[in-house]
């Protein structure tokens, strides 16, 4: 007997069907394709672009608050202290944007066609690991700069990923399935990211939260993903830097957070995307 | 009725009692007082809260604001049918698509499919312009639901069939609109769904492509037994590929049937032509048109539709305290830009002696009619000689719908300001 499909009103119950979402991995492979494929398109540098955002903010960076404010930085070089905590704070930031809008500018898409609509704001967050690995090539000349030989704190990385691709679905998921219906949620974004650079530990170190409110609040910090996330990176490519775990593992339990609710979100709105985009 | 979630063994689509409620927008509230304008300024946020929150909740289905789209629909589509819906615009036809196609939630109901979906409510559904006609047939084909599998399979056949094997690594905005739609429907061509549900697409592309898909389609549904759900406005393809037809009308179900009996049900239905409006004649008075009916063929049914291609009658009643003198009448027909099309003119088309009593009818018979699915007007002139008795423009409007004029079950609608003449065609090698 074939499969029968049933149509009915939807229910708040209604489980999520990662069955159908595998069934269309394809799909998700060629929309990322499509991104990747189409955004330094007729453009002259091309993917040198991914490197120019991170590296002139590092410059900015280095000097404003390196040289003419001072802020302390664990006592690594300004430079690298801040390039690494620029890597993944630039793909949170591009990829909140675009995951953030993703579903009101495909809406020609899905009001369309059906297929399971988690894969638009799912896209950017593969999508833009593009640029994100490319803007590692300058964290490596940097490391050889300043003479940081390569220890084996670099296999922390693909946790710290985990951690970062995590809190960015799940923001990615929460967002954009609020944003179709209301859009004060696409403007707020590009107000709020600028904002939630200042709140993680970009240009200053966690340390800092620890030294002034003490280790309940530096903990609580942590939930924060990019908390464990930065720090986690310049431990990772510092040598002399430890691994702060405590601050990984608590931001790993934040993005879990985030990212399942971000999932539930966006399943239990799902499908009123079509009448009110 | 039948238990829940089962489904009869030659039945591929159950749908039972769909309804869908939209929310349409509320009334703006004008103020008249700086005071006021300013209090609801300040408490806008708070009511576009409210308006787009109700977006998607309904606390029960009394309240003004909402729009029931489709209300209590229920038919069965049986394994291997070919049905179409057919409808005035805002008839639900494609809301009901949307439900089927599980784009849209019903607002009630339930609806049992059998077997695989695949919908095809616009063609092309996310062609990117800077990806190559390669990349968008992948693109494409996974949005329609296909692996890359299945594409890889198939991609030689799709090229083929859409007859651009040379532009294939072309950026798709190098395209012309045509390659683009040729393109596209390739894709969708070579999709092999059990259930297959298509709105509107064959209004596209050119008349030649056009057949091609028709045939395609044909071939769908009749060698695998497809089961095809068909939203047209384009009368002759459902009559042509319909087994059975459903008409909507304000989003419920109107009746159920055989094509010819829907089709025509639902022209019937519809009155297109506008009351005539005698007043305001210019001339002297001496003829007095009192009465102007379109009519189609000798069936004396006023108000029918006119499609293009059917044979017509224009039939007028009027009065006249004048005898004997020449008299000429002349009908302007003229469409929405105000050109002429053809016209009727006694003097050159009639040959014979014009004997009018006081109280008499004119009937012109055009036996086929070529004018254009669209909106035009009658322009009625009656001279005695010289002198203008009777003048009045745009005396009724009236709407000719699409047809078969010349009889290939084709009529391409994209053309404007032109009349359709008959045409043998022959072609020698």
């Amino acid at each position: 007997m074939d499969n029968i499909t049933i149509i009915e009103p939807r229910k708040s119950s209604n489980k999520i069907n990662f069955k159908e979402i595998y069934r269309y991995k394809d799909l998700l492979y060629f929309m990322v394709l499509r991104d990747v494929t189409v955004i330094y398109k007729q453009s002259v540098l091309g993917f040198a672009w991914a490197l120019i955002n991170p590296v002139f903010s590092m410059l900015v960076f280095s000097i404003v608050f390196g040289k003419l404010a001072g802020v302390p930085s664990d006592g690594i070089p300004y430079p690298i202290f801040s390039y690494a905590a620029l890597i993944p704070w630039t793909y949170f930031a591009n990829t909140l944007n675009a995951s953030g809008s993703s579903l009101i500018s495909s809406a020609g898409l899905f009001t369309k066609v059906y297929f399971p609509r988690l894969i638009i704001p799912l896209t950017p967050v593969l999508s833009k690991l593009i640029d994100f690995s490319i803007s590692f090539v300058i964290l490596i000349l940097l490391m050889f700069y300043y003479q940081y030989m390569p220890t084996m704190k670099l296999f922390l990385i693909p946790l710290l990923i985990l951690i970062l691709l995590l809190a960015t679905a799940g923001l990615g998921f929460w967002l954009s399935s609020l944003a179709i219906q209301y859009r004060d949620v696409k403007f707020g974004i590009t107000f709020a990211v600028p904002l939630l650079m200042y709140a993680a530990p970009v240009v200053f170190p966690a340390s800092l939260i620890l030294e002034k409110y003490g280790t309940t609040a530096y903990h609580i910090y942590g939930l924060y993903p990019l908390t464990g996330v930065i720090e986690g990176f310049r431990a990772a490519v510092i040598s002399t830097k430890e691994i702060p775990w405590d601050l990984i593992g608590i931001s790993l339990i934040g993005a879990i957070l985030l990212f399942i609710i971000g999932l539930n979100v966006f399943n239990k709105l799902e499908s009123n995307f079509a009448d009110v985009a | 009725m039948l238990p829940k979630n089962k489904i009869e063994e030659d039945i591929a689509i159950q749908v039972n009692g769909i309804s869908k409620a939209y929310r349409i927008g509320l009334e703006e509230v004008k103020h008249d007082t700086l005071g006021s304008a300013l209090v609801s300024f300040f408490k806008k946020p708070l009511r576009n809260l409210k308006r787009l929150k109700g977006l998607s909740k309904f606390n029960g289905f009394e309240s003004s604001d909402i729009y029931w789209a489709n209300k209590d629909i229920t038919f069965n589509v049986k394994k291997g049918e070919v049905l179409g819906i057919i409808g005035k615009n805002g008839a639900g036809k494609s809301t009901l698509l949307k439900i089927l196609s599980k784009i849209t939630d019903p607002t009630e109901g339930q609806i049992l499919i059998k077997g695989k979906v695949a919908s095809l409510l616009e063609v092309g559904t996310g062609f990117n312009p800077e990806l190559t006609g390669r990349e968008n047939v992948y693109l494409n084909g996974t949005i329609l639901g296909m692996t890359k599998k299945e594409i890889d399979s198939k991609f030689n056949e799709i090229v083929e069939f859409s007859g651009i094997p040379k532009f294939i690594d072309t950026p798709v905005k190098r395209y012309s609109s045509g390659m683009k739609v040729r393109l596209a429907f390739a894709v969708a061509a070579f999709l092999e769904p059990d259930i297959l549900i298509i709105d509107e697409v064959l209004a596209v592309g050119d008349a030649e492509f056009q057949k091609k898909c028709l045939g395609k389609m044909k071939e769908i549904s009749g060698n695998n037994g497809r089961t095809v759900l068909f939203v047209s406005h384009d009368l002759a393809a459902v009559g042509a590929l319909c087994d059975r037809v459903v008409l909507l009308n304000k989003g419920s179900i109107s009746d159920v049937g055989l094509p010819p009996d829907m089709i025509k049900k639902y022209l019937s239905s519809n009155n297109y032509v506008n009351e005539a409006d005698y007043s305001d004649y210019k001339g002297s008075g001496d003829w007095l048109l009192t009465g102007i009916n379109l009519l189609a063929n000798d069936k004396r049914d006023e108000n029918v539709i006119w499609q293009t291609g059917n044979s017509v009658i224009i039939n007028l009643k009027y009065i006249t305290k004048v005898f004997g003198k020449s008299p000429y009448v002349i009908l302007l027909i003229k469409d929405s830009f105000g050109n002429t099309p053809f016209f009727c003119f006694s003097k050159v088309a009639f040959n014979g002696e014009i004997s009018l009593k006081d109280i008499g009818e004119i009937n012109i018979e055009i036996p086929k009619l070529p004018l254009l699915p669209g909106s035009y007007s009658i322009d009625v002139t009656f001279k005695y000689g010289r002198d203008t008795s009777y003048a009045k423009e745009s005396i009724i409007d009236f709407e000719v719908h699409k047809g078969d004029f010349f009889g290939t079950g084709r009529l391409d609608d994209g053309l404007v300001n032109s009349v359709l003449v008959e045409q043998k065609w022959s072609f020698n090698d």
